[in-house]
């Protein structure tokens, strides 16, 4: 009867991934490792025009030129880049037309997820651009959209179908001389999404879109491209849940969002990629460049992300505040677990005048893992009157666990307030026996107590996704008492 | 329904309890007094089960015929203890609503029961909150988050309504109540009187026990309970103090 912390810390997150399953799909495959020719072989695979074949050829080059980042507070064993498989597409029969034409297979997958599209589709309104390794495979509600004038598609059809939106606005964001991983993901990218909001137009439902990691050894490299015309608004919601594998799995995505002036973009993410075993074994390493910019006056842009997958989190969801009085927010819940590692936070740079921005950071460690928050507050000179809030609060379940905060502030300017609030608890015995002694089990206890911790961030998502997010949480954390 | 037998406590290989005997039966109420220091709220935290603090060195406590000291706090909880807590603590972004409908989904689990429906659980919370009279936006707020001192207990006695426990033990549920919650509280822990169900009222002072009235008062003094009576004893007790009893032990 008697059990000290790290005994029901230990049962509770013995629980195993659920999502451990994989798709048996024939892959139509590029040979291991990266040179020009295994670019030029992907961006033959995908039709592209010359211009993308010599941005994707440019960032490689500068990709050579430059090492891997080490300043983050994350350890891991050298990324062997030749022994990863680059491309990977599920054959495609023949050109979908409906649902039920899509392999039986992916909406089986789909199903044990409990995502299936049908089910989206007939249910919650939501538009899904399901993306399985790196190809589109079925987007719905295009019609619907595209009487708004709205475009929902893959990243490659978009470079088919909008190639002059998308040569103005790739890179303009997130530049491929941004960072190693940017300059990685522009030189091999293999899809992703792309959106685009007419002025003057409400998206009238919540754009999602589903990422899945499905074959061994194979790097996925997604690029979004969001682009909210002036006056526009849109929500959009990515989700991540990927099969149990024993080899690390790489994963560096970029999402590039650009607000024109009064834009409204809201960008919402529940991560769940595989975060190894219990012993810290295998899990997806991910290294993420997420960046919004606020370019036109009074446009808004806010990341909401939960999450609690990935043997390695590198990501800091950004805003650049270019336009007077535009807005950016960043809410975040990161839970690790065994030996997880998450680094990661926000960066708001204020350009423009009268702008602000608004940081909320939960980071909840458990078992041996280490949560880092590290966010950068920048005034420029000339962002007189602007204002930012950052909130940064660490909860702890158990001893062996660690939790950091790299706050970096840096203002040029004298009229602009900048204020940083940090805490760091733990969840008390007395909370915990105050929950059992009505009845609930420390199990759920820590459900209830995590759950409430993040309320403030959780309540940021829309509907669809707080459910899930609420249960990843209980399950990503079942039993953790410290 | 409770049987206390020669029970020894210690904290820290501190001796706290020492060999107390107890009987509790279906429709009593007992108050226990005594100074502080000598282990009421100890005797409240064994019986509810706190785990990492107390060292039961001796004796044995049997709760409706089980070996209570083998059950797991939430497995007394749900066999109908509740402790009301002498400082309740605090979980932000909790919502009473929604911790209650867990406590009570919990306990209707551990029964063999279906899931209470949205409706009746509604219904019950209205009841309680009656009974308390607390006011409808507080069950939205946060389990005892930024709550007053009376707030808190009455928090704690409408959870015992929500509950319906068959052993309440109330820690002190007096202390820091102004005259009027004292009585709501205390009409509230009347109301939820009956036949099947026994309170253990724990408490300095005499004034709770004009508005709960006990069946037996004991005095507990370092570590034992020294003397049994009605509820003339603690009227004698509030007259004259505990330095009295320090001769008769």
């Amino acid at each position: 009867m008697e059990k000290d912390g790290n005994t029901i810390l230990d049962e509770v997150t013995k629980s195993e991934y659920k999502y451990g399953f994989y798709t048996d799909i024939e892959m139509d495959m590029a040979p291991k490792g990266l040179n020009e020719d295994i670019i030029r072989f992907i961006s033959a695979k995908k039709n592209e025009p010359d211009w993308m074949l010599e941005f994707r050829l440019k960032a490689y080059r500068y990709w050579l030129t430059i090492k891997e980042p080490n300043w983050a507070h994350l350890h891991h064993p050298a990324i062997n880049y030749n022994e990863i498989i680059f491309y990977a597409a599920p054959k495609k029969k023949k050109q979908l037309a409906g649902l039920d034409e899509v392999d039986p297979e992916l909406l089986d997958t789909f199903k044990k997820l409990g995502i299936s599209l049908e089910e989206q589709k007939r249910l919650s309104g939501v538009a899904v651009d399901a993306v399985i390794d790196s190809v589109s495979v079925k987007t719905t509600f295009t019609d619907t959209l595209s009487k708004l004038g709205i475009i929902f598609c893959s990243f490659s059809e978009a470079v088919q179908n909008h190639p002059d939106l998308v040569k103005q606005y790739i890179g303009s964001v997130v530049p491929y001389t941004d960072n190693y991983f940017a300059a990685l993901n522009s030189a091999v990218f293999t899809d992703g999404s792309f959106c685009y909001i007419p002025k003057g137009v409400r998206c009238p439902v919540e754009l999602s879109t589903y990422f899945r990691i499905n074959a061994a050894n194979t790097g996925q490299f997604e690029r979004t491209l969001i682009v909210g015309d002036e006056g526009s608004y849109v929500s959009y919601m990515e989700g991540c849940t990927a099969p149990q594998r024993d080899e690390n799995q790489l994963h560096a995505a970029i999402v590039e969002i650009v607000a024109m002036k009064d834009a409204e973009i809201k960008y919402s993410t529940v991560q769940n990629w595989y975060p190894g075993n219990a012993k810290g074994e295998g899990g997806i390493y991910n290294f993420v460049t997420k960046r919004g910019m606020c370019r036109g006056a009074a446009s808004k842009i806010s990341w909401t992300q939960v999450e609690t997958g990935s043997a390695i989190t590198w990501k800091y969801p950004s805003c650049i505040l270019m336009g007077d009085h535009s807005v950016g927010e960043f809410y975040s819940v990161a839970v690790t677990n065994n030996y997880q590692q998450a680094d990661t936070g926000s960066k708001m740079i204020h350009l423009g005048k009268n702008t602000k921005s608004t940081i909320i950071s939960k980071g909840i460690s458990a078992g041996h893992s280490s949560n880092s928050y590290r966010g950068l507050v920048r005034m420029t000179r000339r962002a007189e009157n602007s204002r930012n809030f950052s909130q940064c609060d660490s909860l702890l379940l158990g001893d062996k666990c660690g939790a950091h905060t790299f706050p970096y502030i840096q203002t040029e300017n004298k009229s602009s307030i900048v204020e940083h609030e940090a805490t760091t608890s733990k969840i008390s015995d007395d909370q915990l026996f105050y929950c059992q002694q009505r009845g609930i089990s420390a199990e759920s206890a820590i459900g209830l107590i995590v759950n409430g911790y993040a309320k403030e961030v959780l309540k940021q998502l829309p509907m669809e996704f707080a459910v899930e997010a609420q249960k990843l949480l209980s399950i990503s954390l079942e039993g953790s008492v410290g | 329904m409770l049987s206390i037998k020669n029970l020894h406590v210690a904290i820290n290989g501190r001796e706290i309890i020492k060999g107390l005997d107890l009987e509790i039966h279906a429709g009593e109420v007992h108050a226990i007094m005594g100074p502080n220091g000598t282990g009421k709220s100890t005797l409240a935290g064994v019986i509810a089960g706190r785990e990492g603090i107390y060292d039961i060195t001796e004796g044995e406590i049997t709760y409706k015929g089980k070996n209570l000291l083998d059950l797991p706090i939430e497995d007394r909880a749900r066999e109908g203890i509740f402790l009301g807590f002498q400082y309740p603590v605090e979980i932000p972004g909790v919502s009473i609503t929604n911790f209650m409908r867990t406590a009570v989904n919990e306990i209707r689990q551990y029964k063999g029961l279906p899931q209470i429906s949205a409706g009746d659980f509604l219904k019950k919370m209205e009841e309680a909150k009656k009974l308390v009279g607390i006011q409808s936006k507080l069950t939205n707020r946060s389990v005892n988050e930024g709550f007053s001192g009376g707030e808190k207990k009455k928090n704690e006695i409408f959870q015992m309504a929500m509950l319906q426990p068959e052993l309440a033990i109330l820690d002190e549920t007096d202390s820091g109540l102004d005259i009027d919650a004292l009585k709501i509280v205390a009409n509230g822990v009347t109301a939820l009187r009956s036949d099947e169900n026994a309170t253990i009222v724990i408490t300095h002072y005499q004034r709770l026990l004009d508005f709960i009235v006990p069946d037996f008062v004991h005095v507990l003094f370092e570590g034992k309970i020294v003397k049994t009576g009605g509820k003339e004893l603690a009227l004698e007790l509030e007259a004259k103090g505990y330095d009295w009893l320090k001769s008769e032990v």
